[in-house]
Protein backbone atom coordinates (compact mmCIF):
# COMPACT_ATOMS: atom_id res chain seq x y z
CA UNK A 1 0.00 0.00 0.00
CA UNK A 2 1.21 3.45 -0.81
CA UNK A 3 1.63 5.89 2.12
CA UNK A 4 0.24 9.34 1.54
CA UNK A 5 2.42 12.10 3.00
CA UNK A 6 1.09 15.06 1.09
CA UNK A 7 -1.27 16.08 3.91
CA UNK A 8 1.55 16.32 6.49
CA UNK A 9 2.66 19.87 7.18
CA UNK A 10 6.35 20.48 6.83
CA UNK A 11 6.78 24.21 7.28
CA UNK A 12 8.82 25.78 10.09
CA UNK A 13 7.27 25.99 13.54
CA UNK A 14 7.58 28.71 16.16
CA UNK A 15 7.87 27.50 19.77
CA UNK A 16 7.45 29.88 22.67
CA UNK A 17 9.61 29.27 25.74
CA UNK A 18 8.80 31.31 28.81
CA UNK A 19 8.29 33.98 30.12
CA UNK A 20 7.32 31.87 33.14
CA UNK A 21 9.62 28.88 32.93
CA UNK A 22 12.14 27.86 35.62
CA UNK A 23 14.93 27.12 33.16
CA UNK A 24 14.87 30.63 31.72
CA UNK A 25 16.28 31.87 35.06
CA UNK A 26 13.74 34.63 35.43
CA UNK A 27 11.22 36.17 33.09
CA UNK A 28 12.69 35.70 29.64
CA UNK A 29 10.73 34.73 26.55
CA UNK A 30 12.48 32.82 23.82
CA UNK A 31 10.94 32.59 20.39
CA UNK A 32 12.41 29.40 18.96
CA UNK A 33 12.10 28.80 15.25
CA UNK A 34 12.17 25.08 14.51
CA UNK A 35 12.51 22.85 11.51
CA UNK A 36 11.33 19.58 13.00
CA UNK A 37 13.61 19.17 16.03
CA UNK A 38 16.38 21.35 14.69
CA UNK A 39 16.69 24.97 15.68
CA UNK A 40 16.87 27.56 12.94
CA UNK A 41 16.97 30.60 15.17
CA UNK A 42 16.32 31.73 18.73
CA UNK A 43 15.07 35.26 19.37
CA UNK A 44 15.07 36.40 23.00
CA UNK A 45 12.39 38.89 24.06
CA UNK A 46 13.39 40.83 27.13
CA UNK A 47 12.10 43.74 29.16
CA UNK A 48 9.67 41.99 31.49
CA UNK A 49 11.63 43.24 34.52
CA UNK A 50 12.31 46.73 33.15
CA UNK A 51 12.08 49.21 36.00
CA UNK A 52 13.62 52.40 34.57
CA UNK A 53 16.87 52.19 36.51
CA UNK A 54 18.65 54.74 34.33
CA UNK A 55 15.79 57.23 34.48
CA UNK A 56 15.65 56.93 38.28
CA UNK A 57 19.37 57.65 38.53
CA UNK A 58 18.97 61.01 36.84
CA UNK A 59 16.74 62.14 39.70
CA UNK A 60 18.95 60.96 42.57
CA UNK A 61 22.24 62.03 44.15
CA UNK A 62 25.28 59.82 43.69
CA UNK A 63 25.11 58.01 47.09
CA UNK A 64 21.36 57.44 46.76
CA UNK A 65 21.94 55.32 43.65
CA UNK A 66 23.86 52.59 45.50
CA UNK A 67 20.81 50.62 46.75
CA UNK A 68 19.43 50.62 43.20
CA UNK A 69 22.70 49.29 41.85
CA UNK A 70 22.30 46.28 44.19
CA UNK A 71 19.19 45.27 42.32
CA UNK A 72 20.82 44.99 38.91
CA UNK A 73 22.61 41.68 39.25
CA UNK A 74 21.06 40.50 42.47
CA UNK A 75 23.38 37.51 42.75
CA UNK A 76 26.47 39.72 42.74
CA UNK A 77 25.34 42.88 44.53
CA UNK A 78 28.68 43.48 46.25
CA UNK A 79 30.44 43.61 42.93
CA UNK A 80 27.89 46.00 41.44
CA UNK A 81 28.48 48.38 44.34
CA UNK A 82 32.23 47.93 43.98
CA UNK A 83 32.08 48.91 40.32
CA UNK A 84 29.78 51.86 40.90
CA UNK A 85 31.82 53.25 43.81
CA UNK A 86 34.96 52.92 41.70
CA UNK A 87 33.37 54.78 38.78
CA UNK A 88 32.24 57.72 40.92
CA UNK A 89 35.59 57.85 42.71
CA UNK A 90 37.43 58.02 39.40
CA UNK A 91 35.07 60.73 38.16
CA UNK A 92 35.28 62.85 41.29
CA UNK A 93 38.93 62.07 42.07
CA UNK A 94 38.43 60.49 45.50
CA UNK A 95 41.21 58.41 47.09
CA UNK A 96 40.20 55.59 49.43
CA UNK A 97 42.19 54.25 52.41
CA UNK A 98 44.09 50.96 51.89
CA UNK A 99 41.98 49.01 54.38
CA UNK A 100 38.89 49.84 52.35
CA UNK A 101 40.50 48.44 49.20
CA UNK A 102 41.25 45.17 50.94
CA UNK A 103 37.74 44.88 52.39
CA UNK A 104 36.28 45.49 48.93
CA UNK A 105 38.45 42.82 47.34
CA UNK A 106 37.60 40.26 50.04
CA UNK A 107 33.88 41.01 49.71
CA UNK A 108 34.04 41.01 45.92
CA UNK A 109 35.78 37.66 45.70
CA UNK A 110 33.47 36.07 48.30
CA UNK A 111 30.61 37.35 46.17
CA UNK A 112 32.19 35.83 43.08
CA UNK A 113 32.28 32.43 44.77
CA UNK A 114 28.66 32.79 45.93
CA UNK A 115 27.55 33.82 42.46
CA UNK A 116 29.43 31.01 40.71
CA UNK A 117 27.93 28.51 43.19
CA UNK A 118 24.46 29.57 42.09
CA UNK A 119 25.49 29.38 38.44
CA UNK A 120 26.96 25.90 38.80
CA UNK A 121 24.15 24.60 41.02
CA UNK A 122 21.29 25.82 38.87
CA UNK A 123 23.07 24.62 35.76
CA UNK A 124 23.03 21.10 37.18
CA UNK A 125 19.38 21.62 38.01
CA UNK A 126 18.62 22.62 34.41
CA UNK A 127 20.28 19.48 33.10
CA UNK A 128 18.46 17.29 35.62
CA UNK A 129 20.93 16.85 38.48
CA UNK A 130 19.16 17.99 41.62
CA UNK A 131 21.58 17.08 44.43
CA UNK A 132 24.60 19.26 43.51
CA UNK A 133 22.30 22.28 43.71
CA UNK A 134 21.72 21.63 47.43
CA UNK A 135 25.45 21.24 48.10
CA UNK A 136 26.10 24.54 46.37
CA UNK A 137 23.47 26.37 48.34
CA UNK A 138 24.79 25.10 51.69
CA UNK A 139 28.13 26.73 50.89
CA UNK A 140 26.56 29.88 49.51
CA UNK A 141 24.55 30.20 52.72
CA UNK A 142 27.82 30.33 54.69
CA UNK A 143 29.03 33.24 52.57
CA UNK A 144 25.72 35.06 52.94
CA UNK A 145 26.02 34.61 56.73
CA UNK A 146 29.41 36.32 56.58
CA UNK A 147 27.83 39.21 54.65
CA UNK A 148 24.92 39.40 57.06
CA UNK A 149 27.36 39.63 59.95
CA UNK A 150 29.11 42.55 58.27
CA UNK A 151 26.24 44.69 57.05
CA UNK A 152 22.97 43.15 58.19
CA UNK A 153 21.67 42.13 54.77
CA UNK A 154 21.89 38.84 52.94
CA UNK A 155 21.29 39.82 49.34
CA UNK A 156 21.07 43.59 48.82
CA UNK A 157 23.81 45.06 50.95
CA UNK A 158 24.27 48.81 50.49
CA UNK A 159 27.70 48.16 52.03
CA UNK A 160 30.31 49.59 49.67
CA UNK A 161 29.91 53.34 49.54
CA UNK A 162 31.61 56.00 47.47
CA UNK A 163 34.90 56.67 49.32
CA UNK A 164 34.67 53.78 51.75
CA UNK A 165 32.43 51.12 53.23
CA UNK A 166 29.55 51.65 55.63
CA UNK A 167 30.98 49.63 58.57
CA UNK A 168 34.30 48.14 59.50
CA UNK A 169 34.55 44.33 59.50
CA UNK A 170 33.13 42.73 62.66
CA UNK A 171 35.77 41.33 65.05
CA UNK A 172 35.16 37.67 64.19
CA UNK A 173 35.02 38.13 60.41
CA UNK A 174 38.63 37.25 59.60
CA UNK A 175 38.57 34.11 61.77
CA UNK A 176 35.25 32.92 60.31
CA UNK A 177 36.37 33.59 56.73
CA UNK A 178 39.51 31.53 57.34
CA UNK A 179 37.34 28.72 58.69
CA UNK A 180 35.07 28.95 55.68
CA UNK A 181 38.00 28.66 53.29
CA UNK A 182 39.32 25.59 55.08
CA UNK A 183 35.95 23.84 54.82
CA UNK A 184 35.22 25.04 51.28
CA UNK A 185 38.38 23.81 49.56
CA UNK A 186 37.46 20.10 49.72
CA UNK A 187 33.90 20.94 48.61
CA UNK A 188 35.14 22.00 45.16
CA UNK A 189 36.66 18.56 44.63
CA UNK A 190 33.47 16.97 45.89
CA UNK A 191 31.32 19.01 43.53
CA UNK A 192 33.62 18.04 40.67
CA UNK A 193 33.14 14.36 41.46
CA UNK A 194 29.43 14.83 41.92
CA UNK A 195 28.65 16.81 38.79
CA UNK A 196 31.58 17.88 36.59
CA UNK A 197 32.88 14.42 35.73
CA UNK A 198 29.46 12.77 35.66
CA UNK A 199 29.09 10.84 32.40
CA UNK A 200 25.52 11.97 31.73
CA UNK A 201 26.40 15.59 32.44
CA UNK A 202 29.37 15.49 30.07
CA UNK A 203 27.24 13.88 27.35
CA UNK A 204 24.70 16.68 27.66
CA UNK A 205 27.20 19.56 27.65
CA UNK A 206 30.44 18.67 25.84
CA UNK A 207 30.50 19.67 22.16
CA UNK A 208 27.21 21.56 22.60
CA UNK A 209 26.88 25.29 21.93
CA UNK A 210 30.41 25.93 20.74
CA UNK A 211 31.37 29.60 20.79
CA UNK A 212 34.37 30.37 18.54
CA UNK A 213 36.68 33.11 19.78
CA UNK A 214 36.15 35.60 16.94
CA UNK A 215 32.36 35.33 17.28
CA UNK A 216 32.70 35.85 21.02
CA UNK A 217 34.69 39.08 20.60
CA UNK A 218 32.43 40.31 17.81
CA UNK A 219 29.33 39.82 19.98
CA UNK A 220 31.04 41.51 22.94
CA UNK A 221 30.87 38.40 25.12
CA UNK A 222 32.94 38.83 28.29
CA UNK A 223 33.73 37.08 31.54
CA UNK A 224 33.91 33.30 31.97
CA UNK A 225 32.10 32.83 28.65
CA UNK A 226 34.86 34.63 26.74
CA UNK A 227 37.64 32.92 28.67
CA UNK A 228 36.08 29.53 27.97
CA UNK A 229 36.55 30.31 24.27
CA UNK A 230 40.27 30.49 24.88
CA UNK A 231 41.19 34.16 25.38
CA UNK A 232 43.11 35.12 28.53
CA UNK A 233 41.13 38.29 29.13
CA UNK A 234 40.34 39.33 32.66
CA UNK A 235 39.90 42.99 33.58
CA UNK A 236 41.50 42.32 36.95
CA UNK A 237 44.70 41.83 34.94
CA UNK A 238 44.11 43.56 31.61
CA UNK A 239 42.60 46.82 32.86
CA UNK A 240 43.69 46.72 36.50
CA UNK A 241 41.66 48.49 39.15
CA UNK A 242 41.71 48.65 42.94
CA UNK A 243 44.60 46.54 44.31
CA UNK A 244 44.35 43.40 42.19
CA UNK A 245 47.93 43.91 41.00
CA UNK A 246 49.13 42.99 44.50
CA UNK A 247 47.80 39.45 44.37
CA UNK A 248 49.13 36.35 42.77
CA UNK A 249 46.44 34.43 40.88
CA UNK A 250 45.94 32.69 37.60
CA UNK A 251 43.40 33.25 34.83
CA UNK A 252 42.05 29.90 33.68
CA UNK A 253 41.00 29.56 30.04
CA UNK A 254 38.96 26.94 28.22
CA UNK A 255 40.96 24.06 26.76
CA UNK A 256 38.26 21.81 25.40
CA UNK A 257 38.75 19.29 28.20
CA UNK A 258 35.96 17.00 27.08
CA UNK A 259 35.16 18.27 23.62
CA UNK A 260 35.81 21.50 21.76
CA UNK A 261 37.15 24.78 23.14
CA UNK A 262 34.22 27.02 24.04
CA UNK A 263 31.51 24.40 24.50
CA UNK A 264 29.04 24.33 27.39
CA UNK A 265 31.21 22.07 29.53
CA UNK A 266 34.14 24.48 29.21
CA UNK A 267 31.98 27.42 30.25
CA UNK A 268 30.67 25.45 33.21
CA UNK A 269 34.04 24.12 34.34
CA UNK A 270 35.73 27.50 34.07
CA UNK A 271 33.53 28.72 36.91
CA UNK A 272 34.76 25.86 39.09
CA UNK A 273 38.35 26.85 38.34
CA UNK A 274 37.65 30.52 39.01
CA UNK A 275 36.34 29.73 42.47
CA UNK A 276 39.73 28.24 43.32
CA UNK A 277 41.48 31.40 42.16
CA UNK A 278 39.09 33.58 44.18
CA UNK A 279 40.01 31.59 47.27
CA UNK A 280 43.68 32.28 46.57
CA UNK A 281 42.99 36.01 46.37
CA UNK A 282 40.97 36.00 49.60
CA UNK A 283 43.73 34.10 51.43
CA UNK A 284 46.34 36.65 50.38
CA UNK A 285 44.08 39.62 51.15
CA UNK A 286 43.33 38.32 54.64
CA UNK A 287 47.05 37.96 55.34
CA UNK A 288 47.91 41.47 54.12
CA UNK A 289 44.93 43.53 55.32
CA UNK A 290 46.16 46.63 57.22
CA UNK A 291 44.46 48.41 60.13
CA UNK A 292 42.88 51.79 59.69
CA UNK A 293 39.74 53.82 59.37
CA UNK A 294 37.20 52.84 56.74
CA UNK A 295 34.82 55.81 56.74
CA UNK A 296 37.24 58.76 56.80
CA UNK A 297 37.25 59.30 53.02
CA UNK A 298 33.47 59.23 52.54
CA UNK A 299 32.54 62.68 51.25
CA UNK A 300 29.55 64.53 52.73
CA UNK A 301 28.55 65.84 49.32
CA UNK A 302 29.56 64.45 45.96
CA UNK A 303 29.58 67.03 43.19
CA UNK A 304 31.95 66.00 40.39
CA UNK A 305 33.08 68.61 37.90
CA UNK A 306 31.73 68.54 34.36
CA UNK A 307 33.01 65.47 32.52
CA UNK A 308 32.40 61.83 31.84
CA UNK A 309 33.84 58.42 32.60
CA UNK A 310 33.44 54.85 31.47
CA UNK A 311 34.70 52.62 34.24
CA UNK A 312 34.53 48.84 34.19
CA UNK A 313 35.19 45.93 36.52
CA UNK A 314 35.24 42.16 36.18
CA UNK A 315 31.90 41.10 37.60
CA UNK A 316 31.29 37.33 38.07
CA UNK A 317 29.42 37.42 34.75
CA UNK A 318 31.77 39.60 32.75
CA UNK A 319 32.53 43.23 32.06
CA UNK A 320 30.32 45.44 34.19
CA UNK A 321 30.72 49.05 33.09
CA UNK A 322 29.28 52.33 34.29
CA UNK A 323 29.19 55.29 31.96
CA UNK A 324 28.53 58.45 33.95
CA UNK A 325 28.11 61.90 32.45
CA UNK A 326 28.27 64.77 34.90
CA UNK A 327 27.20 68.34 34.19
CA UNK A 328 28.52 69.49 37.55
CA UNK A 329 25.36 68.83 39.53
CA UNK A 330 24.57 66.66 42.55
CA UNK A 331 22.83 64.17 40.28
CA UNK A 332 24.34 62.48 37.24
CA UNK A 333 23.23 63.92 33.92
CA UNK A 334 23.19 60.41 32.47
CA UNK A 335 24.14 57.07 33.91
CA UNK A 336 24.32 54.07 31.65
CA UNK A 337 25.17 50.58 32.74
CA UNK A 338 26.78 48.00 30.53
CA UNK A 339 25.37 44.85 32.09
CA UNK A 340 27.39 41.76 31.16
CA UNK A 341 24.31 39.51 30.95
CA UNK A 342 22.57 41.83 28.48
CA UNK A 343 25.45 41.60 26.04
CA UNK A 344 26.14 37.89 26.65
CA UNK A 345 22.51 36.94 26.04
CA UNK A 346 22.60 38.35 22.52
CA UNK A 347 24.86 35.52 21.32
CA UNK A 348 22.28 32.87 22.29
CA UNK A 349 20.69 32.72 18.83
CA UNK A 350 24.10 32.17 17.26
CA UNK A 351 24.95 29.35 19.69
CA UNK A 352 21.69 27.46 19.33
CA UNK A 353 21.61 27.22 15.54
CA UNK A 354 21.50 23.60 14.38
CA UNK A 355 21.03 22.13 17.83
CA UNK A 356 18.03 20.31 19.29
CA UNK A 357 15.32 21.88 21.45
CA UNK A 358 16.63 20.25 24.63
CA UNK A 359 20.03 21.87 24.05
CA UNK A 360 18.56 25.38 24.32
CA UNK A 361 18.25 24.84 28.07
CA UNK A 362 21.82 23.56 28.34
CA UNK A 363 23.16 26.51 26.33
CA UNK A 364 21.13 29.18 28.11
CA UNK A 365 22.20 27.82 31.49
CA UNK A 366 25.86 27.83 30.49
CA UNK A 367 25.74 31.54 29.57
CA UNK A 368 24.56 32.25 33.14
CA UNK A 369 22.35 35.32 32.86
CA UNK A 370 20.55 37.30 35.54
CA UNK A 371 17.43 38.95 34.22
CA UNK A 372 17.58 41.72 36.82
CA UNK A 373 20.45 43.31 34.93
CA UNK A 374 19.36 42.34 31.44
CA UNK A 375 16.17 44.35 31.85
CA UNK A 376 17.25 47.00 34.36
CA UNK B 1 49.24 51.11 21.76
CA UNK B 2 48.22 54.51 20.41
CA UNK B 3 46.96 57.62 22.17
CA UNK B 4 43.75 59.40 21.22
CA UNK B 5 45.75 62.26 19.63
CA UNK B 6 47.68 59.89 17.35
CA UNK B 7 44.46 58.21 16.24
CA UNK B 8 42.91 61.64 15.63
CA UNK B 9 45.79 62.52 13.26
CA UNK B 10 45.35 59.23 11.40
CA UNK B 11 41.60 59.81 11.03
CA UNK B 12 42.05 63.43 9.93
CA UNK B 13 44.47 62.31 7.23
CA UNK B 14 41.95 59.79 5.93
CA UNK B 15 38.59 61.49 6.37
CA UNK B 16 39.43 65.21 6.42
CA UNK B 17 36.56 67.49 7.36
CA UNK B 18 34.30 64.65 8.53
CA UNK B 19 36.38 64.53 11.70
CA UNK B 20 35.17 67.54 13.66
CA UNK B 21 37.76 67.45 16.42
CA UNK B 22 38.76 66.48 19.91
CA UNK B 23 36.38 67.18 22.80
CA UNK B 24 37.67 67.14 26.33
CA UNK B 25 35.36 65.70 29.00
CA UNK B 26 37.73 65.03 31.87
CA UNK B 27 38.91 62.43 32.67
CA UNK B 28 38.01 61.23 29.13
CA UNK B 29 38.64 62.62 25.65
CA UNK B 30 36.40 61.96 22.69
CA UNK B 31 36.57 62.44 18.94
CA UNK B 32 33.58 64.17 17.36
CA UNK B 33 32.65 62.94 13.89
CA UNK B 34 29.76 63.55 11.50
CA UNK B 35 26.90 60.99 11.38
CA UNK B 36 27.35 60.53 7.62
CA UNK B 37 30.94 59.35 7.98
CA UNK B 38 30.32 57.12 11.00
CA UNK B 39 30.08 53.79 9.20
CA UNK B 40 33.23 54.34 7.13
CA UNK B 41 35.20 55.52 10.15
CA UNK B 42 34.07 52.44 12.10
CA UNK B 43 35.13 50.11 9.29
CA UNK B 44 38.50 51.85 9.08
CA UNK B 45 39.07 51.63 12.84
CA UNK B 46 38.19 47.97 12.85
CA UNK B 47 40.17 46.85 9.80
CA UNK B 48 43.30 48.98 10.12
CA UNK B 49 46.05 46.66 11.31
CA UNK B 50 47.69 49.17 13.62
CA UNK B 51 44.40 50.13 15.28
CA UNK B 52 42.45 46.84 15.26
CA UNK B 53 39.47 48.03 17.30
CA UNK B 54 37.64 44.71 17.55
CA UNK B 55 35.55 45.24 20.67
CA UNK B 56 32.66 47.67 21.11
CA UNK B 57 32.42 48.00 24.88
CA UNK B 58 29.44 50.31 25.06
CA UNK B 59 27.15 52.31 22.82
CA UNK B 60 25.06 54.88 24.62
CA UNK B 61 22.47 57.38 23.52
CA UNK B 62 22.38 60.73 25.26
CA UNK B 63 20.00 63.64 25.50
CA UNK B 64 22.26 66.68 25.53
CA UNK B 65 19.62 68.67 27.44
CA UNK B 66 20.07 71.74 25.23
CA UNK B 67 16.73 71.24 23.52
CA UNK B 68 18.17 70.74 20.04
CA UNK B 69 20.56 67.76 19.86
CA UNK B 70 20.94 64.13 20.85
CA UNK B 71 24.20 62.22 20.67
CA UNK B 72 25.54 58.69 20.50
CA UNK B 73 28.79 57.79 22.25
CA UNK B 74 30.86 54.76 21.24
CA UNK B 75 33.43 53.29 23.64
CA UNK B 76 35.67 50.94 21.69
CA UNK B 77 38.88 49.10 22.46
CA UNK B 78 41.36 46.73 20.92
CA UNK B 79 41.82 43.42 22.70
CA UNK B 80 45.24 42.87 21.14
CA UNK B 81 46.69 46.40 21.12
CA UNK B 82 45.00 47.36 24.42
CA UNK B 83 44.12 50.92 23.44
CA UNK B 84 40.73 52.56 23.83
CA UNK B 85 38.87 55.29 22.01
CA UNK B 86 35.70 57.29 22.52
CA UNK B 87 33.74 58.46 19.46
CA UNK B 88 30.74 60.74 19.43
CA UNK B 89 28.19 61.70 16.81
CA UNK B 90 25.64 64.45 17.37
CA UNK B 91 22.29 64.49 15.61
CA UNK B 92 19.48 67.07 15.62
CA UNK B 93 16.59 66.24 17.92
CA UNK B 94 13.87 66.77 15.34
CA UNK B 95 15.50 64.37 12.84
CA UNK B 96 17.78 62.02 14.82
CA UNK B 97 19.19 59.68 12.18
CA UNK B 98 22.65 58.14 12.12
CA UNK B 99 24.32 55.06 10.65
CA UNK B 100 24.18 51.60 12.19
CA UNK B 101 27.46 49.83 12.99
CA UNK B 102 25.96 46.35 13.40
CA UNK B 103 27.90 45.16 10.37
CA UNK B 104 31.13 46.24 12.04
CA UNK B 105 30.50 45.09 15.61
CA UNK B 106 27.70 42.56 15.98
CA UNK B 107 27.02 43.47 19.62
CA UNK B 108 25.86 46.94 18.53
CA UNK B 109 22.54 45.33 17.55
CA UNK B 110 20.90 45.36 20.98
CA UNK B 111 22.71 48.51 22.09
CA UNK B 112 21.29 50.39 19.11
CA UNK B 113 17.82 49.00 19.74
CA UNK B 114 18.12 50.26 23.30
CA UNK B 115 19.25 53.72 22.18
CA UNK B 116 16.28 53.78 19.78
CA UNK B 117 13.88 52.58 22.48
CA UNK B 118 14.92 54.91 25.29
CA UNK B 119 16.30 57.99 23.50
CA UNK B 120 14.68 57.75 20.06
CA UNK B 121 17.71 57.73 17.79
CA UNK B 122 17.16 55.99 14.46
CA UNK B 123 19.92 53.91 12.94
CA UNK B 124 20.05 53.51 9.17
CA UNK B 125 20.55 49.93 7.92
CA UNK B 126 19.82 48.33 11.27
CA UNK B 127 18.46 44.80 10.66
CA UNK B 128 15.66 44.93 13.22
CA UNK B 129 15.14 48.34 14.80
CA UNK B 130 12.29 47.72 17.28
CA UNK B 131 11.82 48.49 20.96
CA UNK B 132 13.71 46.24 23.33
CA UNK B 133 13.12 47.15 27.00
CA UNK B 134 9.78 48.97 26.80
CA UNK B 135 6.65 47.15 25.58
CA UNK B 136 6.50 46.82 21.78
CA UNK B 137 3.28 48.89 21.65
CA UNK B 138 4.52 51.75 23.84
CA UNK B 139 3.46 54.84 21.93
CA UNK B 140 4.20 57.61 24.40
CA UNK B 141 7.70 58.45 23.22
CA UNK B 142 11.18 57.75 24.48
CA UNK B 143 11.56 57.76 28.27
CA UNK B 144 15.18 58.83 28.67
CA UNK B 145 14.63 62.15 26.90
CA UNK B 146 14.73 65.00 29.36
CA UNK B 147 11.36 66.38 28.22
CA UNK B 148 9.58 63.01 28.44
CA UNK B 149 6.15 62.99 30.08
CA UNK B 150 4.43 59.83 31.29
CA UNK B 151 1.19 59.06 29.48
CA UNK B 152 -1.92 59.01 31.61
CA UNK B 153 -3.03 55.55 30.52
CA UNK B 154 -1.36 52.54 28.98
CA UNK B 155 -3.82 49.95 27.64
CA UNK B 156 -6.48 51.18 30.06
CA UNK B 157 -4.16 51.06 33.09
CA UNK B 158 -3.36 54.26 34.95
CA UNK B 159 0.38 55.01 34.65
CA UNK B 160 1.30 57.65 37.29
CA UNK B 161 0.87 56.32 40.81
Amino acid sequence: METKTSHLRSEEMILNMGPQHPSTHGVLRLEVELDGELIIDVRPHIGYLHRCFEKHCEAMTYPQIIPYVDRLDYLASMYNEFGYALAVERLAGIEVPPRVEYIRVIMGELQRIASHLVAVGTYGLDIGAFTPFLYCFIEREKILTLFEMTCGARLLYNYIWVGGVSHDLPPDFIRLTKEFIVTFKPIIAELNNLLSYNKIFIERTANVGILPLDTAINFGVTGPNLRASGLKWDLRRDDPYSIYDKFDFEIPVGEGWHGTVGDCWDRYYLRMLEMEQSIRIIEQAIEQIPDGDVTSAIPKRIKPAEGQIYSRVENPRGELGYYIVSKGGLQPHRLKVRPPSFVNLEVLGELCKGHLVADVIAILGSIDIVLGEVDR
Amino acid sequence: MKSTEEILELLKGKFGSDIIGLVSAPPEKMIDITPASLYNVAVFLRNNEELDFDNLMLLSGLDDANGSTLSVVYHIESVKEKHKLVLRVTVPKDNPITESVVKVWECANWHEREAFDLIGIKFNNHPNLIRILMPYDWNAGHPLRKDYKNPEFYQGMKVPY
